[in-house]
């Protein structure tokens, strides 16, 4: 039985096959609508998430498929003090696979080492969001046609965010791949992943603190929000959350095949008038998460045609 | 010179760096054996200036991940009849389980109950948290058992 913990637990290979059925499905919806009839998905949502819940009720629905669950601790036996481990022992008898939310890093872990169905992570704390990944890859491949041989920009919360990690680990494993990472000193990309995963493979990269100097090189620009909540101090994430803003005027230095995206929500690190510009990829993102859900549901549960 | 009565039968752990004896002696459950132990501190050493040793008097089954931990560089002689009768050389453990613990006040560990604290030895030669994979913090809290 296979999960779905951290962005590295599908090879590359696997990956890239994972991809190519999202892409499928996003061809010809109509043709998996009955894929996973009578299977059902919980979504355990332990902190509110209502984007990342939606998808994948949505990406189960549209497989023929039904959902339960529930959308905070405070609706979930986790108000009275059950662990995950016996949650997910439970969950199991009830359904088919299962996605969880969780506010504690390495929950879905703890949670997949007890379960008998497929567990998906879908965002452990600061820690991973797998999924998240999945959708800004299939994304980047959708619109440049490939993932190697790409310079990626990351902007904004390099530290805290998990989308930011998880992506770079991902793309680490593509050929050809340049990172710049935009960020302010107190939120740089920690350490241990330009050690562990950029430097022993000779993957050029810069830390710059300016976005205007970084665009022209661009063939990616990912864009992240300061969130309020990974701080500790009101003053830090009150002096920081306007760091990075993308705007009409920037996007005018970037190349004219330049893809932005964005996990979402944003607050006001993108302008508004950014979101007519083609190379604005945020929202089309939104839709790849579904087909990228969908056929991640279907590869956990041994269904990919 | 400190003369320290040599041991029949048990175990001489040498070559500790020197300052990490005491750690040793807690985190290994030393402190809990009712033979006799010897803490040897700054004692002479031809290889490293000073070092510790540490003597037990008697064949105990010693927790080889936990000085693997604190001190890959020790051995481990093993005495019988007054005779050292085999050595031990140890390696960092891969793996560590309910050693030490996590700190990070985000990770599942600090709320789950029953749940194993185990931290994987990385590429960079530290230890992470298998659940956050936040790294071991330089003085590592000692779990209470």
């Amino acid at each position: 039985m296979r999960h779905l913990i951290d962005p590295l637990d599908f090879t590359l290979e696997e990956t890239e096959r994972l991809l190519t059925l999202a892409d499928d499905i996003a061809r010809d919806p109509a043709a998996y609508q009955e894929a996973a009839r009578h299977k059902k998905l919980a979504t355990l949502f332990y902190e509110p998430s209502t984007r990342t819940r939606l998808s994948f009720e949505a990406a189960m629905l549209n497989l023929g498929g039904s959902v339960l669950g529930f959308a905070s601790a405070d609706s979930s036996s986790a108000a009275k003090g059950e662990s995950v481990a016996d949650t997910i022992r439970v969950i199991s008898c009830y359904a088919d696979i299962a996605a969880m939310r969780h506010p504690k890093e390495g929950a879905p872990l703890r949670a997949a080492r007890y379960s008998r169905i497929p567990v998906i992570n879908a965002g452990d704390g600061g820690h991973q969001h797998p999924t998240q990944t999945l959708t800004d890859l299939l994304t980047i491949r959708r619109r440049k046609g490939r993932l190697d041989g790409l310079t990626i920009g990351l902007c904004g919360d390099l530290k805290f965010g998990r989308t930011v990690h998880s992506l770079m680990m991902s793309l680490a494993r593509c050929s050809g791949i340049r990172f710049v990472l935009i960020s302010p000193e107190e939120l740089r990309v920690p350490d241990y992943i330009i050690t562990e995963a950029i430097r022993p493979r000779g993957i050029p990269y810069e830390e710059v603190r300016s976005l205007e100097s970084a665009m022209p090189a661009l063939d990616i620009l990912y864009m992240t929000r300061v969130q309020r909540e990974r701080f500790f101090n009101e003053e830090d994430y009150v002096r920081l959350k306007d760091s990075y803003i993308l705007t009409a005027e920037k996007m005018n230095l970037a190349k004219p095949d330049m893809a932005v995206l964005h996990p979402l929500p944003r607050v006001n690190e993108i302008a508004l008038n950014v979101d007519d510009d083609p190379r604005a990829a945020y929202f089309e993102q939104v839709q790849n998460g579904v087909y990228v859900r969908m056929a991640l549901i279907l590869t956990l549960l041994g269904l990919e045609k | 010179m400190l003369n320290i009565d040599s041991i029949q039968n048990g175990l001489v752990i040498d070559h500790i760096k020197a300052g990490t004896g005491m750690r040793i002696y807690q985190l290994a459950g030393l402190d809990r054996l009712d033979c006799c132990v010897a803490i040897i501190r700054n004692a002479r050493s031809g290889k490293y200036g000073h070092k510790d040793i540490i003597k037990i008097e008697s064949v105990i089954d010693l927790n080889l991940e936990v000085l693997g931990y604190l001190d890959p560089n020790v051995t481990i002689d093993v005495i019988q009849n007054g005779e050292i009768v085999e050595k031990k050389k140890l390696d960092r453990p891969k793996r560590l389980v309910n050693i030490i613990r996590c700190r990070n006040p985000r990770c599942i560990t600090s709320i789950e109950e029953e749940i194993d604290h185990i931290f994987n030895l990385c590429e960079n030669g530290r230890y992470r948290c298998a659940y956050c994979e936040q790294e071991e913090r330089r003085r590592p809290e000692i779990k209470k058992r």
